[in-house]
């Protein structure tokens, strides 16, 4: 078994991807110029929210991404034995590489101040988590407010009259300006809470494991997992719009074709009355993507209506067979209940049982927030910055620069501004601009390029792996630990068996689905078991058809295993080969208890 | 008390006179648990015989001459104690009273001379402190009245087995007033059978219980013949953690001629789990019973048995106090005088993953 994986100086380019660095921010891809630092880091590929080649501008969330988490640890709250993480793109996939402060001194003088700062956090969190709603709201109505104007062929009058000196020009670029900030924005709000969020859910995991070495992980997850989650709210408002259209009797126009149905209900009497309760769910919790938000291409329920009413069939048609729609939330709730109180009952001493309670109640605080800002920032505030975007598509288009809005993701952040000034320019003397010669050229250059890389497969890591993983966040969120570095040093397991997180309990079998993108998710069937890179919150609804869950990446905390503990059903995260070993239809059985699958025939 | 006492009509408290492994049967008996029935025969009932045939100042003046030092001297004392009891004479009463409790016994489960099992119950076995495993005699399969009476004087005579003599002295139990209880108890006909801790043994972690079984009857993994498929299920969610099946070559199996043997395993069993998961889940739930009863840590013996209809056919053999790790204090988990965010540092700066694995654990 290899003790390394390839340095990131030996991945050659896709051919047909040549020339794929310059789409990408110079300071993002490994260079020459810090080769012995790059060289000396380990890397791993971030499938757990890109699992496919990353488009340039779509490059913009993941740098603020990284960069806001960064300066979080670092700067803020200075986590002591954690910097930043840092971040590369090779071949147009995410490599991350954790940094650690190696020197005891180091940590030991980060210490007072962490403890100061996330100490403040937590003692005044429900008041700051408070604000944070208001102020992620504020910012999603900024969004919301951002304008893409085409250029007029002359200026009102009363930009004249008003004496406003100055034009549509500098607004177009300034619009522009304001959507990058407010995306910076977006993300340092999402990194305001998450670590302190992380630090203090670890925390009681490590209470807890220390207590019971062997509890296994869902159980602590189960004592800690909210059950009323903004995350669900989606899935929860097509179940009651299922139930309105069986209670109203329009429920048999769902039969036909989803886009049909919208038009149908109109018509019949009490179809007004559920257009009503539609047209309100969908504000804000149709603001969901069918992907993980990271991605432009990521379908949002709100501009896809077919996703939604897709599902709301399906829940017709379960409802009509006598099956409960709603999650047994009385159930789940005792559950917890019994769950806690019968591991306190284990506990020792009196003081121990204290602090237990103690730190649940910390971890009960702070995760909320872990489990709601996900719908806040990367459903709804993605989908409002990928529809801005598209705005501003349309008016390249409109120019000739592109053929349709989706090019503009073609384009790195910093190059939208360029290309704006162009246009600007071409405007303002009243000569062509260069872009519509320029652009159509190029776009078939970088579609080229951007299709090779998506063929291509990255390896899960580069460079030295650390002996032993220990940055909290890479762990929880990412789930690499040291055993899954080892697995993928080894490859798939030689016996048909396949090994990852324990992630929901439970013994599965059945045939296995494998499903690369959102877009497949139409095919499963009753029964079958869902193979995938990872899942997404609104696959939601899939889950009451499937059997069981295997992942390629995540941990414990990752969706797939969240939802499933939901359901109930077995999951499988981080098994890393999982979509490229199994195939379709082959009899696969999967052990939610001890983190294998095995295929069976 | 009586000299004969069925399981049902004593609990723990009568421990003095039945022992602890017939005190524990009355009590988790009673407190409803899936015990094959059976009684005790009291100690009061082997001391009056012993009184009766005078022979009580005379063994305990033998054995307390004999000098653990020299081996031969226990050998002789021993094999002279134990030959006074074999042949000391039982008042009638008794004799009549064993029969006639057989009887009953045969009739309540519906069969003629039920095979039982006889065994010791020491009145210094099973303190918290002392396990006395395996020190005294256990039969199995025992059929006929004449049979059981007679087994339970061969279960008196190993009061004074060398090694019972050698391990009382060592741990400092007195020769005056040891008494022999004995049970007289159905006997399953296990597929399988095992023994249960209701904490990991390999760490002590309270929140688990760590199955060992085999096929056939447990004797083959309590005296560690075998070596048993071994689990771990967490008593609060109910999941089976961990599973090993190994390689199980021999089992203890009835013979067509009624006795209890040592075979080979066949091929096809050999490498296969002995429980489904459903039987490993009840184990752990009766294991989980016993110690909710006791309000400690337990060590059962159990068995799934072949005549029984499932989910009732997973009987608790026996319970016992866990006997190491409940010796140890409790390591307490919190840091003394630290506050949430002392704990939390130190969660941060040495994580758990990053920490050396317990011994034994995976």
């Amino acid at each position: 078994m290899a003790d390394r994986f390839p340095s990131p100086f030996d991945i050659t380019t896709p051919p047909g991807a040549e020339g794929w660095q310059e789409l990408y921010s110079y300071s993002s891809v490994f260079s020459e110029d810090r080769r012995d630092y790059e060289e000396s880091m380990f890397w791993f590929m971030d499938g757990v929210h890109t699992p496919e080649a990353i488009p340039p501008w779509d490059a913009t969330i993941l740098e603020f991404a990284i960069i806001v988490l960064s300066q979080y640890n670092t700067r803020h709250y200075l986590i002591p034995p954690a910097l930043g993480v840092d971040l590369r793109f090779l071949n147009g996939y995410m490599y991350l590489s954790p940094v650690g402060v190696t020197d005891p001194a180091e940590i030991e003088a980060r210490v007072p101040h962490f403890m100061q700062r996330a100490g403040y956090y937590f003692e005044h969190w429900d008041e700051l988590y408070a604000s944070w709603m208001d102020k992620v709201r504020v910012l999603i109505g900024e969004l919301e407010q951002i304008r893409f104007q085409p250029l007029p062929e002359k200026e009102d009058l009363e930009v004249i009259t008003g004496g406003l000196g100055t034009g549509s020009g500098p607004e177009l670029l300034a619009q522009y300006n304001r959507l990058v900030e407010l995306t910076l924005k977006l993300w340092n709000y999402h990194f305001e809470f998450l670590n302190l969020g992380y630090v203090a859910y670890l925390d009681f995991f490590g209470f807890c494991k220390q207590t019971f070495p062997s509890i296994p992980d869902q159980g602590i997850a189960k004592m800690v997992a909210g059950i009323d989650v903004d995350l669900f709210r989606p899935d929860d408002e097509i179940k009651k719009l299922a139930l309105l259209a069986i209670e109203l009797g329009v429920d048999d126009v769902f039969d036909g074709a989803p886009a049909a149905a919208l038009e149908a209900i109109a018509e019949r009497p009490g179809g007004a009355r559920w257009l009503e309760a539609w047209a309100k769910a969908q504000q804000p919790w149709f603001n969901f993507s069918a992907g993980s938000g990271f991605y432009h291409s990521d379908k949002v329920w709100a501009e896809n209506l077919e996703i939604p009413l897709g599902f709301i069939a399906s829940y017709i048609a379960k409802a009509r067979r006598g099956e409960s729609l709603q999650r047994p939330i009385q159930a789940v709730e005792a559950e917890r209940d019994r769950i806690v109180s019968e591991y306190a009952e284990l506990i020792g001493t009196d003081e121990d049982r204290a602090t237990f309670q103690a730190k649940l109640g910390l971890a009960r605080t702070v995760f909320p927030y872990v489990e709601n800002h996900n719908f806040y920032v990367e459903h709804w505030g993605h989908s409002i910055i990928w529809r801005k975007m598209r705005e501003l598509g349309g008016i390249f288009v409109k120019e000739g620069f592109f053929s349709g809005p989706e090019d503009v993701f073609l384009l790195g952040r910093n190059e939208v501004p360029v290309a704006l000034f162009d246009l600007y320019h071409g405007w303002a003397v009243g000569v062509p601009s260069r872009g519509p010669k320029y652009w159509p050229r190029e776009m078939k250059r970088r579609g080229a390029i951007m299709d090779a890389l998506r063929a291509w497969s990255p390896p899960p890591a580069l460079g030295v792996p650390p002996e032993v993983v220990t940055e909290p966040f890479t762990v929880m969120l990412w789930g690499i630990t040291s055993d899954s570095v080892q697995q993928w040093l080894g490859g798939a397991d030689t016996d048909g068996t396949l090994t990852g997180f324990a992630a929901s309990p439970g013994i599965a079998e059945g045939p296995a689905r494998v499903i690369l993108s959102a877009d497949g998710i139409s095919d499963l069937r009753d029964g079958e078991i869902l193979v995938a890179p990872l899942t997404a919150p609104s696959w939601a609804p899939v889950f009451s058809k499937i059997a069981a869950t295997v992942t390629d990446v995540g941990g414990i905390m990752s969706h797939a295993a969240i939802v499933c503990r939901e359901y109930g059903l077995p999951a499988i995260t981080g098994t890393a080969f999982g979509t490229k070993t199994i195939k379709t239809g082959q009899r696969i059985r999967v052990d939610g208890n001890t983190g294998k699958v095995t295929v069976l025939s | 008390m009586g000299r004969i006492v069925w399981f049902e009509r004593y609990t723990h408290a009568d421990r003095a006179d039945v022992g602890g492994k017939n005190a524990s049967l009355g009590e988790l008996t009673g407190a409803g648990l899936p015990v094959p029935p059976g009684f005790a025969v009291t100690a009061s009932a082997y001391a009056q015989a012993r009184e009766a045939a005078r022979l009580t100042g005379e063994l305990a003046a033998l054995v307390a001459a004999a000098d653990p030092g020299r081996p031969d001297t226990v050998a002789q004392a021993g094999g002279r104690a134990r030959e006074m009891v074999m042949s000391m004479p039982l008042p009638d009463r008794l004799e009549a009273e064993v029969r006639e409790a057989y009887a009953r016994l045969c009739e309540q489960c519906e069969m003629t001379d039920v095979p039982v099992a006889v065994r010791s119950s020491a009145t210094c076995e099973d303190q918290p402190d002392a396990s006395f495993a395996g020190e005294h005699d256990t039969y199995l399969w025992v059929r006929g009245a004449g049979e059981v009476v007679s087994h339970i004087r061969r279960c008196w005579a190993s009061l004074y087995t060398d090694r019972a003599i050698c391990y009382r002295r060592h741990m400092g139990y007195p020769e005056a007033g040891q008494a022999m209880s004995v049970g007289v108890q159905k006997m399953a006909t296990p597929r399988a059978a095992g023994v249960a801790f209701t904490l990991n043994p390999h760490d002590g972690d309270r929140s688990q219980i760590a199955i060992d079984a085999s096929w056939g009857f447990g004797e083959a993994v309590v005296a560690g013949e075998v070596t048993p498929d071994s689990f771990l299920v967490d008593k609060v969610l109910g999941e089976v953690g961990r599973r090993t099946v190994s390689h199980k070559e021999i089992e203890y199996r009835l013979t067509d001629q009624g006795r209890v043997q040592r075979a080979a395993v066949d091929q096809a069993r050999q490498d296969s789990p002995c429980l489904t998961d459903e039987e490993i889940k009840a184990v752990a739930a009766l294991a989980r019973r016993a110690e909710r009863h006791y309000g400690c840590p337990q060590d059962v013996e159990w068995a799934v048995d072949t005549q029984l209809p499932a989910p009732g056919n997973v009987l608790l053999l026996q319970s016992r106090p866990e006997t190491v790790w409940s010796r140890k204090p409790r390591q307490q988990a919190s840091a003394p005088g630290g506050n949430y965010m002392t704990s939390i540092v130190s969660t941060l700066v040495a994580p758990l993953h990053a920490r050396p694995r317990a011994a034994g654990d995976r």
